[in-house]
C-alpha cells in the first residue's frame, strides 16, 4: 500500500522541509518585485487592505438595492452583484421558458430601468461593483455605463469588474450563449473598450473558481485559469490594436479557497509568479504592473457541508486566513448556511464579520507575505507551479483551451477528479468532520429553499411592459439594427453600439437575439 | 437487460457536478445511462426519453426551480406518450417540497446529501418494480 502523505491535489509531502528546499533567490525577491511570488505590493496589506466583497442579490432590483445599502452601512467596501439565470443566459423576464427562474438565484435585469433602481442612492464613483456575469457581460457593462452617465457620473470614474470569462462557462458553469469564436471577439471588444474608456474597471475576471467547484483540484484550477487568461490575451494582442501593457492591468482573476491550508497559500503564490512570467515572456510586457496577478477569491463553496452546518463558520475562517496569507486582493466569505439556504441577513453579516475579525484583530495584515521564506511554503509553491506548468503544457499541446472546450477534454478531466474526490469522501480516506468523522445525531438542517416572491416577479414583468411601451420604437429598431450589422463584421468594436442600445432601453433579450441571429448558439459536449 | 436511465438538467442551472457523479455511479452500478447535460427544455427531455426508449428519467435541479420544472417535464413526457416512464428528481430540495414533487409526478426524490448508495438502491428497487409489475 502507498503510504505517501499527499496534499489534496496529490502532491507528495515530506515529514519536514529544510534550507535545501528553498528556491533560488530570484524566484522570491521582496514583496512588490517581479515575479511577485511574495505579493504585488512592497507594503503588503498595510497600504491597502483586501476588499471585503460579499456576493449578494436576489429577487427584484428594489430588494437587492436594499441589501446592498445595508451591506455598505455595515462596513462592506465593495458590491458583488448576483444575477438571476435568465439574465445570465440572455433571456428577458417575460420569456416563456424561464418563468420559474426569474429573480431566483440573483436579481433580474431586463433593461436600463432595472439597473437604475439597483444602484439608486449608491455612489457609483466611490464604490466598486463586481458583476458575476459572463454570457451577457458586455450587455451588463453597457447598462452600467449608461446608468452611471444618466446620473452624471463619468464612465472614466467607474470601478469594478465584470467576470466576462466565457471559456469556463462552456465547461463548468453553463451560462453560455454563442459559440467560442464570436464570444472571444466580444470579450476582446470589452477589454479594448475598458482600456480606452473605463480605465478603472476590470474588463475580465478570469475565473478558476467554477472549475474548482465542479471538481477540479487546486493545481488544475490554477492551470486551467492561466490557460484561459492566455487565450483572452492572445485574442486581444492578435488584433494588433493594443499592446499588452495597454490592457493587462485591467485583467483580474478569481478562485475558490478550499480546505487544504498550505496548498491554497502555495496556489496563490505560484499563480502570481507564473502569470508574471507569462505576461513578460509571452507578450513582452515592459510595465511590471501588467505582470501583476490581481486576485479575488471565495472562501466556501464546495468545501462546505450541510451536516453539523455550524462547522462551516470555522472552515470559512481558516480558508479566509489561507487566502490572506496567499495575498489575495478581494474576498467573499460564504455564509455557513450556504449549502442549504440562501444566506439570511444574520449569516451574511457573520460571514462579513469573519473577515473583519481577521483584518482587525489577528494582526495578519501587519507584515507583507509573513510566510515568505518558510521552507515548506516555498517548496510547495515551487511544486504547485511545476505541476501547473505541466498541466498547461498538456493543454497547449492538445491545441489549446477552445479545442479542449469544444471536444469535451476539459469536461472529462474535471469529472474524473470530482469522481475521485467523491470516492475518497465515501471511503473516509478524506476526513470531513460531521460527514465521515465525528458524526452525531444532530439533525442536518432543513434545506430552506427560497420561495419566489410572486409579487416581485409580477412587478418585474409590469416594469418590462411599462418600459417597452414608453421607449421610442424608432430608437430601439435603429440601435438594434446597427448592432446586428456591426456583429456581422469582425473589425468593429460592439461596445459603443451596446451602450447605444442600453440608452434606447432595448432589453437584454433583444440584444442577445440580434447577436444570436448572427453568431448561432454553443452546443455543449455531454461528457460524464 | 440493463435498465436505461436518462439523466438531464432542465432549466438554466449549470451546476452539473452532482448530475455527472450520479450518471457515472449509475453506469458503474449496471444501468445504461444516457446523459443529456444541462439547459435542456422539458420537451427535449421527453423527446429523447422516447427516442432512446429509457425507463427512468432523472432530473437534477439546484436552482430552486424544481417544482415548476418537474411539473413541466412530467407533462412533456405524458404529451410524448411516455407517461409510463418513471420520473425521479434530485438536487437542493427542501423537505417541504418533496410532497409537491411527488404530486407533480416524481416517483422518488433525492435531496442533496442523499448517499449515492441509497440512490442506486432506490433506482434498483424501482427498476425491479417496472420489470415485474404486480
Amino acid at each position: 500500500m502507498d503510504d505517501t502523505v499527499r496534499s489534496e491535489a496529490g502532491i507528495p509531502l515530506e515529514v519536514s522541509y529544510g534550507p535545501e528546499d528553498l528556491p533560488a533567490s530570484e524566484s522570491i525577491p521582496p514583496p512588490g518585485t517581479f515575479p511577485f511570488t511574495r505579493g504585488n505590493f512592497p507594503d503588503g496589506y498595510r497600504g491597502r487592505l483586501w476588499t471585503f466583497r460579499q456576493y449578494s442579490g436576489f429577487g427584484t432590483p428594489e430588494e437587492s438595492n436594499a441589501r446592498y445599502r445595508y451591506l455598505l452601512e455595515q462596513g462592506g467596501t465593495g458590491l458583488s452583484v448576483a444575477l438571476d439565470l435568465p439574465t445570465q443566459c440572455g433571456y428577458d423576464s417575460d420569456h416563456p421558458d424561464v418563468e420559474e427562474e426569474v429573480g431566483r438565484v440573483g436579481v433580474a435585469l431586463d433593461t436600463l430601468a432595472d439597473v437604475e433602481i439597483l444602484f439608486d442612492q449608491i455612489p457609483l464613483d466611490a464604490i466598486s461593483t463586481s458583476f458575476t456575469i459572463n454570457g451577457t457581460a458586455a450587455i451588463i457593462l453597457a447598462f452600467y455605463v449608461a446608468a452611471a452617465e444618466k446620473r452624471g457620473v463619468d464612465r472614466a470614474k467607474l470601478r469594478g469588474t465584470i467576470q466576462n470569462d466565457i471559456l469556463k462557462e462552456y465547461v463548468s458553469r453553463g451560462t453560455w450563449i454563442w459559440p467560442p469564436r464570436p464570444s472571444l471577439r466580444l470579450i476582446a471588444d470589452t477589454i479594448e473598450f475598458c482600456a480606452e474608456e473605463v480605465p478603472r474597471f476590470n474588463a475580465i475576471s478570469v475565473a478558476g473558481a467554477h472549475f474548482r467547484d465542479a471538481g477540479a483540484n487546486a493545481v488544475q484550477e490554477m492551470a486551467f485559469t492561466l490557460m484561459d487568461g492566455i487565450t483572452y490575451c492572445d485574442e486581444v494582442v492578435a488584433r494588433g490594436r493594443m499592446t499588452i501593457d495597454e490592457f493587462a492591468p485591467q485583467v483580474s482573476f478569481f478562485f475558490y479557497t478550499h480546505g487544504d491550508f498550505f496548498e491554497e497559500i502555495a496556489k496563490y503564490r505560484a499563480g502570481r509568479r507564473r502569470w508574471a512570467r507569462i505576461v513578460r515572456e509571452r507578450y513582452g510586457a515592459k510595465d511590471d504592473r501588467s505582470c501583476m496577478f490581481r486576485v479575488g477569491c471565495v472562501a466556501g463553496g464546495a468545501s462546505l457541508y450541510a451536516p453539523q452546518a455550524h462547522n462551516n463558520i470555522v472552515r470559512v475562517a481558516y480558508e479566509a486566513l489561507a487566502s490572506v496569507l496567499g495575498g489575495v486582493q478581494s474576498m467573499f466569505t460564504a455564509a455557513w448556511d450556504e449549502p442549504f439556504a440562501l444566506p439570511s441577513e444574520d449569516s451574511a453579516t457573520l460571514a462579513l464579520r469573519t473577515q473583519q475579525v481577521l483584518a482587525s484583530e489577528t494582526g495578519v495584515s501587519r507584515v507583507a507575505d509573513p510566510l515568505g521564506g518558510s521552507y515548506y511554503v516555498e517548496a510547495l509553491t515551487d511544486e504547485v507551479e511545476a505541476r501547473v506548468i505541466e498541466v498547461m503544457g498538456d493543454l497547449e499541446q492538445r491545441g489549446g483551451m477552445v479545442k479542449a472546450v469544444e471536444d469535451g477534454h476539459l469536461h472529462r478531466l474535471i469529472a474524473d477528479e470530482a469522481f475521485r474526490v467523491q470516492q475518497t469522501v465515501s471511503s473516509g480516506e478524506r476526513p470531513i468532520v460531521g460527514v465521515n468523522r465525528f458524526q452525531t445525531d444532530e439533525p442536518t438542517p432543513e434545506m430552506e429553499g427560497y420561495e419566489l416572491d410572486e409579487a416581485g416577479r409580477a412587478r418585474q414583468l409590469e416594469r418590462l411592459v411599462e418600459v417597452k411601451s414608453s421607449r421610442s420604437a424608432g430608437d430601439v429598431a435603429a440601435t438594434l439594427d446597427a448592432l446586428g450589422k456591426a456583429a456581422a463584421q469582425d473589425d468593429v468594436n460592439l461596445m459603443p453600439l451596446l451602450v447605444d442600445c442600453a440608452q434606447a432601453y432595448c432589453t437584454l433579450g433583444e440584444m442577445v437575439d440580434v447577436l444570436r441571429g448572427e453568431w448561432g448558439e454553443f452546443v455543449q459536449p455531454t461528457v460524464f | 437487460m440493463p435498465v436505461r436511465v436518462l439523466v438531464a438538467k432542465p432549466g438554466l442551472d449549470g451546476h452539473d457536478r452532482g448530475a455527472k457523479l450520479v450518471a457515472r455511479t449509475l453506469r458503474d452500478a449496471g444501468f445504461e445511462v444516457v446523459y443529456l447535460g444541462i439547459r435542456q427544455r422539458p420537451e427535449t427531455i421527453a423527446a429523447v426519453a422516447v427516442q432512446e426508449d429509457v425507463r427512468i428519467v432523472g432530473l437534477s435541479i439546484l436552482s430552486g426551480a424544481h417544482v415548476g420544472l418537474t411539473e413541466k417535464t412530467a407533462k412533456a413526457l405524458r404529451d410524448a406518450g411516455a407517461g409510463d416512464v418513471l420520473l425521479v428528481v434530485g438536487g437542493t430540495i427542501p423537505k417541504r417540497d418533496v410532497a409537491r414533487l411527488e404530486a407533480a409526478g416524481a416517483a422518488a426524490v433525492y435531496p442533496t446529501g442523499t448517499p449515492l448508495e441509497t440512490l442506486v438502491e432506490s433506482l434498483q428497487t424501482l427498476s425491479a418494480q417496472i420489470a415485474a409489475p404486480s
